[in-house]
């Protein structure tokens, strides 16, 4: 792939840059950019801006540290959230490791029922969330279950698509050999399996995360859902941007966990080619 | 690798389904789950053809076909646009492609509330929301086909004399257009969710509102006709997207 573009002539050396390295380069602009936007949305906020509708990145630290971090309901609903979210990726990967095993391991059963999951996995989930609600209730029980409905098909979905990249000749060879279905999954398979599998773990965290949190705000008598309603209801900004702020948080962290999952079990495959 | 469908494959996952329909029947037939949780399929058959003739389905089903193809042409212009920019040079690439696709790894319905505050809970809210939701798609897809455009074909374009609008519209563009098209797909789909998850979390009218509405008043029959209406347009729309792509393969 021929990576170039229309400016491409090299960057003349300016004085602040001059004497670091590309990486570095990249690095110093992206977070003087990050500053220069935190600088402008400051000053927006304590001039131009509605103060009940947007609050500057100084109000909002503000009100983390009065408002929040000191209220233990705050705390405590976040808290809760968190483990939905881990509760629900955990059973997500069961779920879609072991549906994904069962539809994918031979020809027959994928070219029939894989269809139907592409099928059910294009359906917009969240017109199902009162019904999740209805069955459910309110409390922890129905946000696990709508960020499994969410997070188990990216890896189920990879998973099929993993099994049937291997190779066939491997199978052959480990059934004439006498291996059992166990030694083929986990000799064959999963080796195989690996960087498909881990997409898979990728997208299934971000759609975890999407499914508990729609839930989390649908339900607004309860948990995190009932704090968002409060502050956008009383036009108190400042708590409500800290409130997401760190749910934000929460959300680039486990992302980078299983990043770095990734690049930790995926590497010994780039290292082989 | 593409799995095909022949006969047999394709009886076993009408037979799927229909099982799945079977099993529906005679659940709620014999009474061994309770009806609120899932109605006969009778009676969730007569609330749809009730519902369809009234005109507050179709103004309902009107509003948020608007609010969707709102959202998504400003996703898709904003994704354009950015994406054109962010390419100008590889340096800018660099800086700004890993920040938006890490940003859209964040449940960007985190923001919501947000958008309730701003807009209101009309439907400019949703707008916002969706096109927020479907501008990542269309800008990362266009960042890649862009950036992995030809440069012999770009020089070619400047030694003839081509301005930057005839390069973008008569070389960039045309040979970033599959990649940009697959951002389009996704990013309709997702402003279409978007929205009706929008309706669904907080809304004065819409066909979210109408489900979530249905199942606060206990009755599931209407709420299962308006999921099933539903299902239906996103089966019809995925086959004819996939029609149109197999379409232009083959062309």
């Amino acid at each position: 792939m021929a990576v170039t573009h229309a400016g491409a002539s090299p960057r003349p050396s300016q004085g602040l840059f001059s004497g670091m390295s590309r990486r570095s380069r990249v690095t110093w602009t992206r977070w003087g950019v990050f500053i220069a936007l935190l600088i402008a949305w400051e000053i927006y906020g304590q001039t131009l801006a509605n103060p009940r509708l947007i609050s500057g990145p100084s109000a909002i630290v503000h009100a983390l540290f009065t408002e929040i971090l000191p209220d233990s309901q705050i705390v405590s609903a976040i808290i809760q959230s968190f483990w939905e979210v881990i509760v629900a990726y955990v059973l997500s990967i069961v779920i879609g490791v072991a549906l994904g095993l069962a539809i994918g391991w031979g020809n027959f059963t994928r070219r029939s029922f894989y269809p139907i999951v592409l099928l059910l996995y294009a359906i917009p989930q969240v017109i199902l969330l009162p019904l999740f609600v209805l069955i459910f209730g309110i409390g922890p029980a129905c946000k696990i279950a709508f960020g499994v409905s969410h997070g188990f098909f990216p890896i189920l979905v990879n998973v099929i698509a993993g099994m049937r990249n291997v190779n066939p000749l491997y199978l052959r060879g480990a059934k004439s050999m006498g291996g059992t279905s166990l030694d083929i999954a986990r000799h064959v398979y999963f080796p195989h399996m690996v960087p498909s599998l881990f997409t898979g773990l990728r997208l299934g965290m971000t759609m975890t995360l999407l499914g508990v949190i729609l839930a989390e705000l649908y339900v607004s008598i309860q948990g995190i859902g009932y704090w968002t309603k409060v502050f956008a209801e009383t036009f108190d900004p400042a708590p409500l941007f800290a409130l997401i702020v760190i749910l934000a948080l929460m959300a680039i962290i486990l992302n980078e966990l299983v990043r770095v999952a990734e690049r930790r079990f995926t590497r010994w495959r780039t290292q082989q080619h | 690798m593409t799995d095909t469908s022949n006969f047999t494959t394709r009886s076993i996952q009408i037979a799927f389904i229909a099982i799945m329909v079977g099993i529906w029947y005679f659940v709620t037939k014999t009474g061994s789950i309770s009806p609120l949780f899932l109605p006969p399929l009778d009676s969730v058959w007569a609330t749809f053809v009730r519902l369809v003739q009234t005109n507050a389905f179709w103004s309902s089903v009107r509003l948020t076909l608007w609010t969707i193809a709102q959202a998504w042409v400003i996703a898709v212009v904003l994704g354009i646009v950015v994406g054109y920019f962010v390419t100008r040079s590889k340096f800018l690439t660099e800086v700004f492609e890993p920040v938006i696709a890490s940003t859209f790894a964040i449940p960007l319905t985190l923001l919501f509330p947000l958008f309730i505050l701003m807009f209101g809970i009309g439907p400019a809210s949703k707008v916002a929301y969706a096109a927020t939701y479907g501008f990542f798609p269309v800008a990362l897809n266009t960042i890649a086909g862009l950036s992995s455009v030809d440069e012999r074909y770009l020089r070619s374009a400047r030694s003839m004399g081509a301005s930057s609008l005839d390069t973008f519209r008569h070389v960039l563009f045309p040979a970033a257009f599959p990649v940009i098209l697959t951002g389009l797909r996704v990013s309709f789909f997702i402003s279409f969710a978007s929205v009706l998850g929008g309706e669904t979390l907080s809304s004065a009218a819409g066909i979210g509102k109408n489900i979530a509405l249905a199942a606060e008043l206990m009755e599931p029959a209407r709420m299962y006709a308006w999921i099933v209406f539903v299902i239906c347009i996103t089966v019809t729309l995925n086959f004819v997207v996939s029609a149109i792509e197999n379409r232009r393969r083959e062309y």
